[in-house]
């Protein structure tokens, strides 16, 4: 090895020659130039990204607040009228459908996806394990339209049977297939959580005697309570933001959801049912924005509630 | 002797923790069989059924017969325009926040402007693009428009997966590359993306089956038809894709087979997707396991 060294660097001088030293310099100013370019190159690509978020605001915004020059915003969030071609755009229904559906979906999806979390992180042996995690991605890759399709064609005439309902759709149909489409996204951020927890806080619970039930239920879980909320407040936005999955078993009848299986409308299915059939510069296509913008908010302020909750986590 | 007495108590917590642990396992069970399930309705219902010509045939609006062909070709001529917008953007935003980005709060404000793009519903990037090209452009419902508006919608994803990969390299192989004297940019593009490949890889993967069966933005941006020949490259021709068509032919079709070519719609959608998953990640897959060895 040493041999081999000296010879290297008695050798290396003889390369060397004065012609050779110029072509490095100027290779050297193309290294420098390449590497200040493509600096902002790639602040150029994130600033891109910030300017489509731009974009999206200032383009639904602008449109949507031209609604409250004709229409008062007390009439848009809390009348339950929408009758677009007379004029009443009341859209008090959407909001409470979308968030009773969203509610609905959480209570059926989180028992099950932080079930399957702990089975993958606490319990099942490392080959279960590594089977599970693939199998949950399927589900993620599976597109929107098909879970909508099989609602239609397998759920609905099973809830039908089962509830003796004429039609079986409305608010639990859409549930259901929301549950299915959000359990790999909580189901995985809570399993990554779970993981996370420090091996010594389960050594020291099984030190003193715990079962592993009881390591879970009163060590694991509540150690990893913020990524688990993290990961439902995500699964939230998936489902407030779904759109051709809802629109394809909720029923799409402008009305307040009074029971289970009353066919109704969320915000999301409203907006694409109607929008291909209005004016551009008509209330109707003013309010369908708004709705739109509603649930940007909506999705804006539940990103933000993660964001505090993971400063709070790195302070403490 | 054993020091250890079984008390009531502790008897009964051992018995709810054996209950609890089958019933952990029980659950596991009941969502892997229902995903499989699944999974094996929507191809068994389209796929046995399906011929070749039903893949590049016409959709008929009258008679039955009709195939997929356009949909079929506009859905990935669409994912190539989207890609081929939204990949190197996505990969240079991840590349910054993992390599470049200090740590202050300009960092953290773009930081919330990732996490805020990517939790932007689909539909308002189908708004986003109807306003963009149907109104300030006035082209109406195009092939452009769509891989425009989904590109938009991939941005984020990319984004995120490749500041995970970037991050997950690590740093001893940089510093490695510094003190042969090579520049920032140099390290990134000869060592670190190299090693953050196959991440990225899958990544690119995910976002690919996602936009490839995303209907949302494609029905409003470009639109419920299609041109009618098959091979049409044309960025300004309507582009119904093949999601959209499972939509249409559900919700608005007249012909008598609508529910066989919505089956086999569906099975052809999935079966892509898998496809898309796993083409791609079958070799690097294939390639680690060979590493670990």
């Amino acid at each position: 090895m040493g041999a081999e060294v000296e010879s290297l660097a008695s050798r290396a001088p003889k390369k060397h020659t004065e012609g050779k030293i110029k072509i490095n310099a100027k290779r050297h100013s193309r290294h420098l130039l390449s590497n200040s370019l493509s600096r902002y190159y790639f602040l150029f690509s994130i600033l891109a990204l910030c300017f489509v978020l731009g974009l999206v605001i200032v383009f639904i915004g602008k449109t949507a607040l031209l609604l409250f020059a004709d229409v008062s915003p007390a009439d848009f969030f809390l009348s339950f009228n929408w009758t677009p071609e007379e004029d009443f755009f009341g859209a008090g229904a959407f909001i409470i459908n979308t968030l009773s559906l969203t509610a609905l979906t959480l209570v059926i999806a989180v028992p099950i996806s932080v079930g399957m979390a702990v089975l993958c992180a606490e319990i099942a042996p490392k080959w279960l394990t590594s089977f599970i995690r693939p199998v949950l991605d399927l589900l993620v890759g599976i597109p929107s339209i098909v879970y909508g399709y099989l609602g239609l064609t397998v759920l609905l005439p099973f809830l039908r049977r089962v509830s003796g309902e004429g039609l079986g759709d409305g608010l639990l149909a859409a549930a259901l297939v929301l549950a299915l489409m959000v359990l790999p996204t909580i189901c995985r951020i809570s399993d990554d959580a779970i993981v996370a927890v420090p091996r010594k806080y389960r050594d020291a619970a099984y030190a003193l005697g715990s079962t592993r039930l009881q390591v879970i239920m009163r060590v694991v879980l509540p150690a990893a309570k913020r990524g688990i909320i993290s990961a439902v407040i995500l699964g939230m936005t998936r489902a407030i933001g779904e759109t051709m999955a809802v629109v394809m078993v909720i029923g799409n009848t402008p009305q307040l959801a009074k029971s289970l299986f009353s066919p109704s409308s969320v915000l999301t299915s409203n907006i694409v049912m109607q929008i291909s059939n209005v004016e551009f510069d008509s209330n109707w296509n003013y309010a369908l924005h708004m709705m739109a913008f509603l649930l940007l908010l909506i999705s804006f302020a539940l990103i933000l509630i993660i964001r505090f909750m993971g400063r709070k986590r790195r302070d403490a | 002797m054993n020091g250890f007495t079984r008390t009531r108590h502790s008897a009964r917590a051992q018995r709810r923790n054996r209950l609890a642990t089958f019933g952990f396992y029980a659950l596991g069970t009941l969502v892997l069989l229902l995903i499989f399930w699944l999974l094996f309705t929507i191809l068994s219902k389209g796929l046995p059924s399906l011929r070749p010509e039903f893949l590049i045939k016409q959709p008929e609006e009258i008679d039955p017969g009709g195939g997929i062909g356009p949909v079929l070709f506009n859905s990935f001529y669409i994912l190539l325009i989207s890609l081929v917008i939204s990949i190197p953007i996505g990969i240079g935003a991840g590349i910054y926040m993992a390599e470049y980005a200090p740590d202050n709060k300009f960092t953290a404000a773009l930081r919330i402007c990732v996490e805020s793009l990517s939790s932007v519903p689909s539909i308002v990037f189908g708004l986003l693009g109807l306003a963009i090209f149907a109104e300030y452009f006035g082209i109406g419902l195009t092939i452009l428009g769509g891989g425009v508006s989904l590109a938009l919608l991939n941005l984020p994803m990319l984004a995120r997966v490749t500041e995970e990969a970037v991050r997950a390299v690590p740093g001893d192989i940089r510093e490695a590359g510094y003190a042969l004297g090579m520049t920032k940019s140099y390290v990134i593009r000869k060592v670190v993306l190299p090693v953050a490949l196959p991440a990225i890889v899958t990544g690119v993967c995910l976002v690919a089956g996602r936009a490839f069966g995303e209907s949302a933005v494609i029905i409003l941006t470009a639109g419920l038809s299609t041109s009618g020949e098959m091979w049409d490259f044309n960025l300004f021709s309507p582009g119904e894709t093949l999601a959209v068509h499972l939509w249409y032919v559900q919700s608005e079709a007249i012909v008598e087979d609508a529910r066989q070519i919505a089956d086999k719609s569906a099975a052809v959608l999935v079966f892509v997707v898998l496809m898309i998953n796993f083409m791609f990640r079958f070799p690097l897959w294939l390639g680690n396991r060979r590493k670990g060895r």
